[in-house]
């Protein structure tokens, strides 16, 4: 297995991990946030397909694919609840529209 | 002044700690690739990821249709369906594009339900391209208010893949297997059951995320806010 392309990759998925981890956590708009927690996931999934495609004998792993694949779509619902609740919270809030700079 | 460095310094220190972790992983991870391919034979399908979604791990992806119809539930208890998301809208331009793409995306995903079983494909991509086109639908003012009013269809829809799972592992259980535990010889028939309920509800769940909020039933009459 050639060692460099993997560890791009890897690290490549702990890059977008960390500036998504920076992202939730700052003050930004609610929307900017959930975004934010995309670009998070999208590089937990990064680091499994690589780990699956660097599986032994050759043949990619299925099950990290599997495990994406299932993240994939909780990370879609988890974005249309934020995204629901974040509506929510705006027409609670009252008709403000603008929620930060 | 240590607010406004203390953000990046936390990214950069994961950074760092997340690549020092990855530098000590095995070159060859071991994982279940083995054990995996080894059963392909008996999971009833040729596809490996699917078999592991399926029937290996079909725990797994029974929560996760838990998880979605949660979700779905969770949005249309909040607050009920904008207005806006549903005015009628009457763009000839888009209504002739979905004349020609909402049948392109329908064989589309029932094809990608159907080689599942032994190519990458499955329920969930299936799922996807159904409920992209009910919101395409929903977007073109395809989909009239009578429709979405009866509320008690759209929730059997929101479920059914979630209990067709549940009622077909159950059924295992009186045959004294466990759980989920598919008979090798029915498991791809079983597998393909399972599939087409989650479909139907992965596409309906994803288009109800879109709606915002529940539709309301009854008469289907406009709600406040119409222009």
């Amino acid at each position: 297995m050639s060692g460099t392309p993997h560890l791009l990759f890897l690290f490549t998925g702990a890059l977008l991990f960390a500036l998504g981890l920076r992202g939730v956590f700052s003050t930004a708009p609610p929307l900017r946030r959930i975004i934010a927690l995309n670009v998070m996931s999208s590089g937990v999934f990064l680091v499994f397909i690589a780990l699956a495609a660097a599986a032994e004998g050759g043949r990619p792993d299925p099950v990290p694919q599997a495990m994406v694949l299932t993240g994939i779509v909780v990370a879609v619902c988890a974005n249309g609840l934020a995204l629901a609740l974040t509506g929510a919270r705006r027409s609670l809030d009252g008709t403000g529209e603008e929620e930060g700079p | 002044m240590i607010g406004r460095i203390s953000g990046p310094l936390m990214a950069a220190v994961v950074f760092v700690a997340l690549c020092w972790a990855m530098l000590g992983l095995p070159a060859e991870p071991a994982g279940l690739g083995r054990e995996a391919f080894g059963a392909l034979e008996r999971s009833g399908v040729t596809n490996p990821v699917t078999a592991v979604l399926l029937n290996y791990r079909a725990y797994d992806t029974l929560l996760e249709l838990a998880v979605l119809v949660l979700a779905a539930v969770g949005v249309w208890s909040l607050r009920t369906m904008p207005a806006s998301q549903f005015e009628q809208r009457c763009d000839p331009l888009l209504a002739a594009l979905l004349r020609f793409l909402l049948p392109l995306l329908l064989v589309t995903g029932g094809y990608l339900l159907w080689i599942g079983s032994s190519a990458p494909g499955g329920a969930f991509q299936g799922g996807a391209l159904f409920g992209g086109a009910l919101v395409l639908m929903l977007l073109g003012g395809q989909v009239s208010r009578r429709a979405l009013a009866r509320t008690s269809l759209l929730r059997a829809g929101l479920w059914f893949g979630l209990l067709l799972f549940c009622g077909v592992g159950l059924t295992m259980t009186f045959g004294g297997r466990a759980f989920l535990e598919y008979p090798p010889e029915r498991a791809g028939t079983l597998i393909l059951l399972i599939e087409c309920g989650a479909t139907l509800s992965i596409g309906m769940i994803l288009a109800a995320l879109f709606f915002g909020g529940r539709p309301e039933a009854g008469s289907g009459k406009s709600h406040e806010g119409e222009q």
